[in-house]
């Protein structure tokens, strides 16, 4: 059986599953709740001064079949007093001492820092998370992603709170930035111990379009809300991949965003994050989804023969380059599986109108068929088709040749004028636009030759 | 024991009559449409006699635009309710999703298709805006799916239209001929109230046109008329023993069904002899009206049905009870009245159906039903000058322009197609009056 644990900058977690600050760690009730059931470790609800809050409060994206794949809040932090949940902490900690329970942590002046430092750490808290990333309401009031977006005053504000901490200290950065290095470093100069991201992206999450007003709707009016859930995943994959190939960060990542699954856990544990946090999903689902979590993770754990989570962390880092170090010789083609194909002609018209006019139609048979010299590789058709691994790319180069863009320009045979013989596109099969006129089309697909 | 007790009110039909295909709920429609994967050259399309755009409709549906989506069908399809309740949709339209050859259960593309439509006609939505009169008048003899059809048809088109309809109901077998438990009369008739409102033709009921003298005035006050008149009344198998009370057709016991619901008194042993759809039809609509015994009586083999497969299973799933390879030979009473059916076994010679010898036994019933196919119109056809019919008594006409020998009429539906379902009365009475514009407006 793999083992689960974690040290995360000096926090000892009996997993790597811990719940992000929101809703679901607002009380002890929740978080005590949580670890019964599983749960590794809690973000507290972010305490500071309590705010009040306004309803409603959220807005979902809704796609296809599923509900919430985007959710979006204009929520504030913790509205209860700051001696009640002090109280709970120190309550949670005595019964679930190897748990792990950082509080979330956001203010204004430097007295309040480190008072409130103070007072979570004497309620037993075994690590603190400045709330740098909250894009509504509290930015406004120069906290939050307005603290996250300001490298300099978020490093002050870390140096504050390193003065007086005795606990571990992880700092969240906030995705509202074009560089999600510039505040880590920041941070980690300030002196952090962790950090943890992302926090929610600036949002409006659809509008009613017969009210014309944008969700949530406060008495007729809204405002811009955070955005997460498992559409944001691929924006904080990325952002945890920048973070901890930074040769000025190096230090522990809590990765966060989107998460609902061990598969998801275990892609940010690959991209470098030590522990992962989860929001949404528990909003969703409940803190019961921990169960299908830890079974998944140990089971891929012990398939790949990893005893600890170190063992795999970061192991896909290195597999992420610069467009430019990428193999241009690499060519893979798409390939049908006429046996597995149901005839429902989805990659011809992806292909057809969306790429590369690489598949054909088939007289007399439903299923299409690839123009090899055509295909770009692009892949676009296997990811249309409804049916798994019905459309297989296959490798065409034979792995002798290898050459990257930047080794092409460094030898000068890169395009570099408007009809640069060099083109990449010079040579590919482009119909004349007329016949597109001519080409029939279906009954549903459009009206001027029906 | 019986699956089902006779019913002695109209809930207790309602019950024994189950909607097959009830109406879908708006998330059911949402969950249900999202499965679509907008297939491109669609097969679900090619299989729709009518040629709905599925794809686009669902896709409507999905977004939540059910009045585009209602248009979508009825703009190929004025009967897209009932179609989507009635339709044998496993051997059409549904037989043919992608998602068959995935072995995933097809998209209910039937079931949809009657949400959209019947939330359009609940909320009585003007789905078309009709032409400017363009002073013609076409007449049409049937107000069934292909005479309706074409009167919509023809109306989208800025002609006059007057139907002339025998009974006093329109929509013809889809009120008198439809299993109960695929569409209730009142969901037939909002449709039918729907279509007359949205596109504005004339039906005039309780109007048999029967002879000569009727067909000269409309040929005189009309420049073209559609006959639509579908079949007649369930054929005698010419066996002694058909003037026996208690001994009917299957058509007719339907309609009598279909009027009289609980009132109808069907008795405790019933035969029904045949094994096409409507001999399905009869033998489970008598299980469901609480009948003991129902006997299903067909001279060939199971494989040789033509009835399809899921109505089979639909009878079986009622209680009745088969017989095969047997041949009725004469239908047997008592005092005026059936007391049953003499058969003889029947055995396959040369691929010839014949009677085994000495193999006669009889069956005791209180009811015999004859579901032996229905008779042609051709006395009253044959009133009209020009026109033909083939030796299975179906009127001979272009089939791609609904056009007959007579080019003032034109034909659709059962009546010339000899007998299919209303989807493929539809798409005929439709055709017919794109080409009655055609030959009106731009003779060549
Ligand atoms: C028992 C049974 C069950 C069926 N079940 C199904 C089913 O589940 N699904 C399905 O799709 N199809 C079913 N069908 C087939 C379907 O009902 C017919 O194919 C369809 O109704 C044919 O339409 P039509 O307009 O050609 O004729 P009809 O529906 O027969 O309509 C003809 C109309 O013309 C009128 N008429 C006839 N003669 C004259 C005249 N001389 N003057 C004035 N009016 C006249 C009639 O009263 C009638 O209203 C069933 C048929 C039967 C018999
Ligand atoms: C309603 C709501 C309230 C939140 N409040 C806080 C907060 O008080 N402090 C904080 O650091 N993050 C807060 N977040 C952000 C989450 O902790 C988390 O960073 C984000 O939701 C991304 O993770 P997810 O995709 O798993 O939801 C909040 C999120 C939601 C949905
Ligand atoms: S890989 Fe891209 S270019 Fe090639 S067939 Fe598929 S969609 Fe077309
Ligand atoms: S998308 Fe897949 S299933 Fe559909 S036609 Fe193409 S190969 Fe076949
Ligand atoms: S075949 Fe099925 S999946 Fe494809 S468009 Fe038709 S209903 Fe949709």
């Amino acid at each position: 059986m793999a083992d689960l644990s974690v040290n995360f900058a000096g926090i000892q977690s009996p997993n790597p599953f811990w719940l992000a600050s929101a809703p679901p760690t607002n009380s002890g009730y929740q978080i005590m709740k949580a670890f019964d059931a599983g749960w590794g470790g809690a973000v507290w609800k972010t305490l500071g001064i309590p705010v009040v809050n306004v309803s409603s409060r959220y807005g979902a994206v809704n796609y296809r079949n599923s509900r919430m794949v985007g959710f979006n809040n204009i929520e504030l932090i913790s509205d209860r007093p700051l001696s009640d949940n002090l109280r709970e902490i120190e309550e949670v900690k005595k019964r679930f001492p190897h748990h792990a329970v950082i509080a979330s942590l956001m203010v204004g002046p430097r007295e309040e820092w480190h008072q409130i430092v103070r007072d979570v750490e004497n309620a037993g808290a075994d690590g603190i998370e400045l709330n740098f990333g909250c894009p509504h309401g509290m930015c406004e009031r120069g906290m939050g992603s307005a603290v996250g977006q300001e490298p300099k005053v978020l490093k002050t504000i870390v140096e504050w709170v390193k003065e007086v901490s005795t606990v571990p200290v992880i700092t969240k950065l906030t995705p509202n930035i074009t560089d999600i290095t510039q505040p880590a470093r920041a941070a980690v100069a300030g002196g952090t111990d962790a950090l943890s991201l992302i926090n929610t992206i600036q949002s409006l999450v659809g509008v009613d379009i017969d009210r014309f007003v944008p969700y949530p709707i406060v008495d007729g009016k809204s405002t811009n809300g955070g955005y997460c859930g498992p559409a944001v995943k691929p924006i904080a994959l990325n952002m945890t991949k920048n973070c901890a190939q930074d040769p000025g960060v190096k230090v522990p990542i809590s990765g966060i965003g989107g998460i609902e699954n061990w598969r998801d856990a275990v892609e940010f544990i690959l991209l470098g994050a030590g522990t992962v946090q989860v929001c949404t999903a528990v909003m969703h689902f409940g803190f019961g989804i921990i169960r299908e979590m830890v079974a998944g993770l140990s089971g891929y754990m012990d398939d790949k023969g990893f005893a600890t989570i170190e063992d795999f962390r970061g192991k896909a880092l290195d597999h992420v380059l610069t467009w430019e170090n990428l193999n241009m010789k690499y060519k893979v083609v798409a390939e049908i599986n006429e046996e597995k194909c149901i005839g429902c002609q989805l990659c011809y018209t992806a292909c057809e109108d969306g790429a590369h006019q690489a598949i054909k139609l088939t007289p007399g048979s439903r299923v299409p068929h690839i123009v090899e010299e055509n295909c770009v590789g692009c892949n676009l058709c296997s990811l249309v088709c409804p049916v798994e691994s019905c459309i297989t790319m296959e490798r065409r180069d034979d792995g002798s040749e290898h050459l990257t863009w930047s080794e092409r320009t460094m030898a000068g045979n890169v395009p570099l004028t408007f009809d640069d013989p060099l083109a990449g596109g010079l040579h590919h099969s482009v119909p004349s636009p007329t016949e597109a006129l001519s080409t029939p089309v279906p009954r549903h697909y459009g009206l001027s030759q029906n | 024991m019986a699956l089902y007790q006779s019913p002695t009110s109209e809930s207790d039909f309602e019950r024994n009559f189950q909607q097959l295909k009830p109406l879908m709920n708006q998330t059911e429609a949402h969950y249900e449409s999202a499965r679509c994967l907008f297939c491109y050259d669609a097969p679900c399309v090619t299989a729709c006699p009518t040629s709905i755009d599925i794809p686009l409709f669902i896709r409507q549906i999905h977004a939540d635009h059910v009045a585009g989506a209602a248009k979508t069908i009825y703009e190929s399809n004025p009967f897209g309710y009932a179609c989507g309740k009635v339709c044998p949709t496993e051997v059409l339209c549904e037989g043919a999703c992608v998602y068959n050859l995935q072995q995933v259960k097809p998209i209910e593309i039937g079931r949809l298709q009657s949400y959209a439509t019947g939330a359009i006609i609940h909320q009585e939505q003007q789905l078309f805006i009709l032409p400017p009169a363009n002073g013609m008048k076409v007449a049409i003899i049937g107000a069934g799916p292909a005479g309706l059809s074409c009167a919509c048809e023809l109306r989208m088109r800025g002609f006059e239209v007057v139907v002339f309809e025998a009974k006093d109901k329109p929509s013809g077998l889809t009120i008198y001929g439809v299993a109960p438990y695929k569409i209730t009369n009142e969901e037939v008739l909002d449709e039918m109230t729907y279509l007359e409102k949205q596109f504005g033709f004339q039906i005039r009921y309780n109007h048999r046109i029967e002879t000569r003298e009727q067909l000269a005035e409309l040929e005189q006050a009309y420049e073209a008329i559609f006959i639509g008149i579908g079949l007649g009344e369930t054929a005698p198998l010419q066996i002694p023993g058909e003037d026996l009370e208690n001994y009917m057709g299957a058509v007719e016991f339907i309609e009598k069904l279909r009027m009289e619901h609980h009132a109808v008194m069907v008795p405790a042993r019933v035969v029904v002899l045949g094994g096409g759809n409507t001999a399905m039809d009869a033998a489970s609509e008598c299980a469901r009206m609480g009948a003991e015994s129902v006997v299903l009586a067909y001279r060939r083999s199971p494989n040789e049905m033509g009835a399809y497969h899921f109505e089979y299973d639909l009878v079986k799933g009622a209680g009745v009870q088969s017989l095969f390879n047997a041949a009725p030979v004469a239908i047997l009473g008592n005092n005026g009245r059936v007391t049953g059916v003499k058969f003889q076994k029947t055995a396959l010679e040369n691929e010839k159906l014949i009677l085994i010898p000495d193999s006669d036994f009889v069956v005791e019933a209180d009811w015999v039903i004859r579901a032996t196919g229905q008779a042609r119109r051709t006395s009253f056809l044959n009133l009209i000058p020009g026109l033909e019919t083939d030796a299975k008594g179906r009127i001979v006409w272009n089939a791609t322009t609904g056009q007959t020998g007579n080019p003032t009429y034109f034909a659709g539906g059962d009546a010339a197609n000899g007998g299919k379902e209303v989807v493929n009365a539809a798409a005929e009475g439709r055709k017919a009056a794109q080409h009655i514009a055609q030959w009106l407006l731009s003779p060549s």
